[in-house]
């Protein structure tokens, strides 16, 4: 009973930080999901008057991807009443271009700015809108979630990873008797600290399996997909292949770390 | 005849305190049985210690089964300790672990085969008579038959070199007359070289013996 207290501490404390790991990795790709998303949507208008390239406007800006032409076709039509057919021959000879470009990701404000500038030096190009303004509010927004689910994953990593070190100094001295007779047969430090790191070995392989599980459960019940998909995203979560053993190879890590620390620290009896 | 032990104006203490061993001079033969007795508190047992390395000489030499002691890695000490059985006034057995793989210990630790170290445990339980206990746990069986396991896993890797430390100081007088059989035994027919730390040297001992007395931090050989 004793033996699986101390198992389940471990396996609760693993899997806390693993947890937070998680938490983070599914913030980052919501947010990397939500950038794709305003990339999409997101166009900067330009004006010129005279006809431009894709080429032509790719050649300014690694940045833009593509450019798309808007019809000026719907404006004239609405003026088709108005004005006599020549005038309207006329304007549509002296209208500028306007033109849509798409760009190859979410880019920041000073990339917008400097994006902007680059395309007003151009002779042909009367205007650009960048809509930065509002741009800028979203990016800064999701900035400064990003930065504090970060700050929230490290700290919970930073005070379990104490509680996980707690946990096996009781190991240690629930082992010190069996560990200090062994070195007395002249057993080597792996050998007697084998019971320890078996322990431990164990409890990541568990805690990633209960972390698994967990995650299954979010994704059956579906209401985390819901949410997101209130906003117009769809990530997977959490990816059991992917996921699983980077969060197997993270428990690994800390508990042989913090084992390690606990064995080197282990003083022989005299 | 081979020396298993050299101590030369060797000096024991713990750290910040006194000298409690001082310039003690003296050599063991191979395959020979020797008491080391004083008052309580003489420093017999920090002699023992030393002897497997748990205390470092503080000055002078000593070398056990031609190894020297002093700033010995702790490599080279495991390697030593393969070769050397301890036995303890408490015992010093893993209570989590059966009598079986107590007696084991040593054997793994050598890296034996399990089939080989069955072999042997089940030959040495045999011999202290605890064959029928094999199965149960150190806190199950009285302090004699602890002690017998405690001898049976000294024994069980054929040491060069056994220690004991007051190895019948908590026993009646029919357990501690086994105990003194066992020791005899392992002399006389394996000619292991036993090295006890006492209060009393046994009557009942048969075999030629050597003798040290520690007084004062001195030690001396008693004809």
């Amino acid at each position: 009973m004793k033996s699986l207290k101390n198992h389940i501490s471990l396996i609760i404390a693993l899997f806390t930080v693993l947890f937070s790991v998680q938490i983070y990795v599914a913030v980052d790709r919501t947010i990397e999901a939500y950038e794709n998303r305003l990339k999409n949507d997101y166009s900067i208008i330009v004006v010129s008057n005279k006809a431009l390239t894709a080429t032509e406007f790719k050649a300014m800006d690694s940045l833009i991807e593509r450019s798309e032409s808007i019809a000026t076709d719907q404006v004239l039509e609405r003026l088709k009443g108005e004005m006599t057919k020549k005038n309207l021959d006329l304007l549509k000879l002296t209208l500028p271009k306007f033109y849509r470009l798409y760009l190859s990701r979410f880019p920041t404000p000073q990339e917008i700015s400097k994006l902007q500038k680059r395309l007003e030096k151009h002779s042909a190009i009367e205007r650009v809108e960048g809509y930065a303004q509002t741009h800028d509010t979203v990016y800064k927004l999701m900035l400064l979630f990003k930065d504090v689910v970060q700050i929230f994953s490290i700290a919970i990593a930073a005070v379990t990873s104490l509680l996980i070190l707690k946990e096996m100094r009781l190991w240690q001295f629930q082992h010190a008797d069996r560990m200090s007779i062994m070195a007395l047969f002249g057993a080597p430090v792996w050998l007697r600290s084998a019971v320890l790191f078996r322990l431990a070995i164990v409890d990541a392989i568990i805690a990633t399996i209960v972390l698994c599980l967990a995650f299954f459960m979010i994704e059956q019940y579906g209401w985390m997909d819901l949410l997101l998909r209130t906003v117009g995203i769809s990530i997977e979560l959490f990816d059991f292949v992917n996921d699983g053993v980077r969060s197997l190879l993270i428990a690994l890590g800390v508990s042989i770390v913090l084992t390690l620390t606990i064995v080197i620290g282990n003083e022989e009896e005299e | 005849m081979d020396k298993v032990i050299i101590a030369e104006n060797l000096s024991l203490s713990y750290k910040e305190f006194e000298t409690i061993i001082s310039k003690a001079s003296f050599s063991i033969d191979a395959g020979s049985f020797v008491f080391i007795t004083g008052a309580s508190g003489s420093g017999k047992s920090t002699l023992l210690k030393s002897l497997y390395g748990a205390i470092e000489p503080r000055a002078g030499g000593l070398m056990v089964g031609g190894v020297k002691m002093n700033r010995i890695s702790t490599s080279k000490l495991n390697f030593l300790r393969r070769h050397i059985g301890i036995v303890f006034q408490d015992y010093k057995l893993i209570k989590e672990w059966t009598i079986e793989k107590n007696v084991m210990l040593p054997l793994i630790i050598s890296g034996y085969t399990k089939e080989v170290s069955a072999v042997q445990v089940q030959k040495l339980l045999g011999h202290v008579k605890l064959i029928h206990q094999a199965g149960k746990y150190p806190p199950e069986l009285s302090g004699g038959e602890q002690q017998r396991v405690a001898m049976a896993r000294a024994l069980a890797h054929n040491p060069i070199l056994i220690l004991a430390d007051e190895p019948t100081g908590n026993l009646d007088e029919y357990s501690s007359e086994v105990i003194w059989n066992l020791l005899e035994g392992a002399n006389t027919q394996l000619k292991t070289t036993i090295v006890v730390v006492t209060h009393h040297i046994p009557s009942s001992i048969s075999v030629p013996y050597k003798h040290f007395h520690i007084e004062m931090g001195n030690l001396h050989e008693i004809s």
